[in-house]
């Protein structure tokens, strides 16, 4: 690989945090007892496994004994979508959900409530949408895209009139790495979270269920996790996801200050630089206070995005267009079309999203490769 | 070579794949790509990822860079939907030669042009050789697979930019060097039919019926008259001989010809199939014309027969089966060791 490899792809999965291997180490090879068992070596392990809960519920304002460990941020939201319509009723849920909360809420012939131009979801449309039939109100609370947060207060007081047995879920997948989840989404009663999208490992996560709401398993068996998901727990990265949530909360607002001034410098630079190039969910220039710090989110105009990424990879910034399917190819994006962006602009979208581990010189590099290649593409045609 | 930048097109099948070896080999810097042209239904699975995956597999087994390049917008408006035009209109449609016009000869060229590749491979049989006039597409070595027909149109400022690495093998070739490097997709059976219609999930009346309303017809003899019925004229081909609703013991009819508007289809014997010239349209000589004594093929796995072009007919030296309208006609002449493409024509309604 080329020698200067600068990482924007933070929203995809984020390096793991040194600290979080190194927790993971001795789970792998000293502490790795079945947690469930009895001897020493399992109780050493469920004890590491239960520090985590205390970490995550203060991170996510919940019990430590409300956090369901499970695989990832997929099966958080599937255990939430699918566990809430067990128990009957309408799922509802914004346009702009990942896909493993739209593609459940859509399997179940759920509603789907739009967006305005910005990202942020339209509360007329919601309350139409509610009716007292309605289980659950899935709504992100940062966007894997545009990075826009959603006022979850405003929400829960609308559901609160017109859906009063609901549920509110919200996917902190995204959210977890840059905002104070437990005070944003106080209202909620489920939150998503994914170890890797803030320094933990891939294929594990959390579901927080808060105490006076239950979701019935979706996975049974041996009866972890209180029964709501059974399997052996992923004791390594569950400690990973801990340790690194622990990094989190403890350098969090310092690295929001630092990478909001690097995000604001990149977006700035581009936009300057670049005729043509739009900000997606930002109305006037600079105003981001909406947006997750990290979020870089442009559309260019008479680009496409596989083009420029192709070019981009090869001056070694790796960053994303919108999500991408299982083949590897780039697909128009279903949040952009959301928020009323017209195909040939959202076909020109490029995501660069930053990390706590990004730098002031991986900004750099982006502002001096990433207005020439957009300028070659539009020479030379695609 | 030294290292000169070439992206290969790569399908997942053992042709590209042994294409984009031997160029490695050849010490060109090559870089994959997979288009992924279609995202419905088709029997290598949705989008299909399995050769998405084989394409991927052997791009990191030969150690180069893989990308994927979503085609699938141009793939609708250049291939699927003409497709399904021309079978509403009772003309039978080429799409592997219009995926090759739009697709990979044209889209992606540009494409390419705009990262930096002046050259772009793909495993295609067929030749291209240099003659006083420039490049021309040629028959490739292994006559069962020549894909020439499907690259007529080639232009020579096209030709310039390619490179067929195989023309010069046979698939028994191809194969032995994917073996002998072990290569994933040696055994990997050869592509079928249409790429964006799944035979096991209906074919193509299932897919036609997903996006256009068929017209049943009614089948008549030669005289006029009414001797069956056929649920959907769109399905039916001159020269089909299965499938016309026709019962009853007696020599096999073929159909012989297909009016849309009439909502009919004219059965007749095998040798009522046969005719001494052929209507055409679209007339196109690469180089100069040279209507005489050219060779032309009519599908992509068919057999050639000689002819001579007349205006806007082809006469045929030998009776010749009725060629269904939209098919296109290739032309070919010899030319030292090759079979040249000469020109081409569709063959009109």
């Amino acid at each position: 690989m080329e020698s200067q490899l600068v990482y924007l792809d933070n929203a995809a999965s984020t390096p793991v945090r040194a600290s979080a291997v190194e927790a993971m180490l001795p789970m792998l090879t000293e502490s790795y007892g079945n947690p469930s068992g009895a001897h020493i070596m399992a109780r050493s392990a469920r004890r590491a496994i239960d520090d985590v809960r205390d970490v995550l519920a203060e991170g996510l304002g919940c019990g430590p004994g409300d956090v369901v460990f499970c695989s990832g941020g997929t099966e958080a939201d599937n255990l939430a979508v699918f566990g809430s319509a067990a128990n009957g009723g309408t799922v509802v849920c914004s346009a702009v959900e990942h896909p493993a909360v739209r593609e459940p809420v859509m399997q179940l012939g759920g509603r789907i409530v739009g967006v305005d131009r910005q990202g942020f979801l339209d509360l007329d449309q919601l309350r139409a949408a509610l009716d007292p039939s309605v289980s659950l109100v899935s709504v992100m609370l940062a966007n894997n895209e545009s990075g826009v947060i959603q006022p979850l207060h405003e929400i829960a007081e609308i559901m609160a009139e017109e859906a009063p047995n609901a549920l509110l879920h919200t996917d902190a997948v995204q959210a977890f790495a840059w905002i104070d989840v437990a005070t944003h989404a106080a209202p909620a009663h489920l939150i998503s979270i994914a170890g890797h999208k803030f320094g933990g490992p891939k294929g594990v996560g959390a579901l927080a269920v808060r105490s006076g709401s239950s979701v019935p398993a979706q996975l049974v068996g041996g009866g972890q996790e209180r029964g709501v998901r059974s399997g052996t727990h992923n004791s390594p990265g569950i400690v990973g996801m801990g340790q690194a949530a622990k990094d989190l909360l403890a350098s969090r607002e310092e690295t929001n200050a630092r990478v909001g001034e690097l995000r604001d410098r990149l977006a700035n630079g581009l936009l300057e630089a670049i005729p043509g190039a739009h900000e997606t969910a930002v109305l006037s220039p600079g105003s981001r206070a909406h947006k997750v710090p990290g979020s870089c989110h442009l559309c260019f105009e008479n680009i496409e995005s596989e083009a420029l990424l192709f070019l981009l990879e090869r001056d070694g910034i790796l960053a994303s267009a919108a999500s991408s399917c299982a083949s590897g190819a780039q697909h128009p994006s279903h949040v952009l079309e959301a928020m009323g962006y017209s195909p040939e602009l959202a076909a020109g979208s490029l995501r660069l999203s930053l990390g706590y581990a990004s730098t002031a010189a991986d900004v750099d590099h982006a502002l001096a490769v990433i207005p020439p290649a957009v300028a070659r593409l539009r020479e030379m045609g695609s | 070579m030294n290292g000169q930048p070439i992206l290969v097109a790569m399908s997942g099948g053992v042709d590209s794949s042994v294409t984009a070896a031997l160029l490695k080999d050849q010490g060109y810097d090559v870089t994959g790509v997979t288009l992924k042209l279609w995202g419905g239904e088709s029997d290598t699975g949705c989008c299909s990822v399995s050769d998405v995956d084989d394409a991927r597999r052997v791009a990191d087994q030969l150690d180069i860079a893989h990308h994927v390049f979503n085609f699938g917008d141009e793939f609708e408006e250049h291939v699927v939907g003409p497709y399904v035009e021309a079978h509403s209109q009772g003309v039978t449609p080429n799409p592997c030669i219009e995926c090759n016009r739009h697709l990979k000869f044209d889209k992606l060229l540009r494409r390419a042009t705009a990262l930096g590749f002046d050259l772009v491979a793909t495993g295609h049989h067929a030749k291209i050789v240099e003659t006083g006039d420039g490049p021309r597409i040629a028959r490739g070595a292994d006559a069962s697979k020549d894909q020439s027909y499907v690259l007529h149109m080639l232009s020579k400022e096209q030709l310039q930019r390619v490179v067929l690495p195989l023309g010069d093998m046979t698939k028994d070739q191809v194969r032995e060097i994917a073996t002998g490097i072990d290569l994933r997709t040696a055994t990997k059976p050869d592509s079928q039919d249409v790429c964006f219609i799944s035979r096991t999930k209906g074919g193509r009346q299932r897919f036609l019926e997903t996006r256009v309303q068929l017209t049943p017809g009614t089948v008549v003899d030669r005289d006029g008259q009414p001797v069956g019925h056929v649920p959907a004229l769109e399905l039916v081909t001159v020269g089909q001989r299965k499938g016309l609703g026709v019962s009853g013991a007696g020599d096999p009819v073929y159909a012989v010809d297909v009016n849309m508007a009439e909502r009919q289809v004219t059965v007749g014997a095998e040798a009522d199939l046969f005719t001494q010239s052929s209507q055409i349209c679209d007339l196109f000589w690469v180089g100069e014309a040279v209507p005489d004594d050219v060779t032309v093929q009519t599908s992509a796995h068919g057999r050639v027969a000689g002819a001579t072009v007349v205006g806007t007919e082809v006469r045929w030296l030998q009776p010749h089966r009725r060629v269904a309208a939209g098919q296109s006609l290739v032309f070919y002449r010899k030319e030292g060791d090759a079979q040249v493409v000469v020109g081409s024509a569709t063959a009109a309604s």
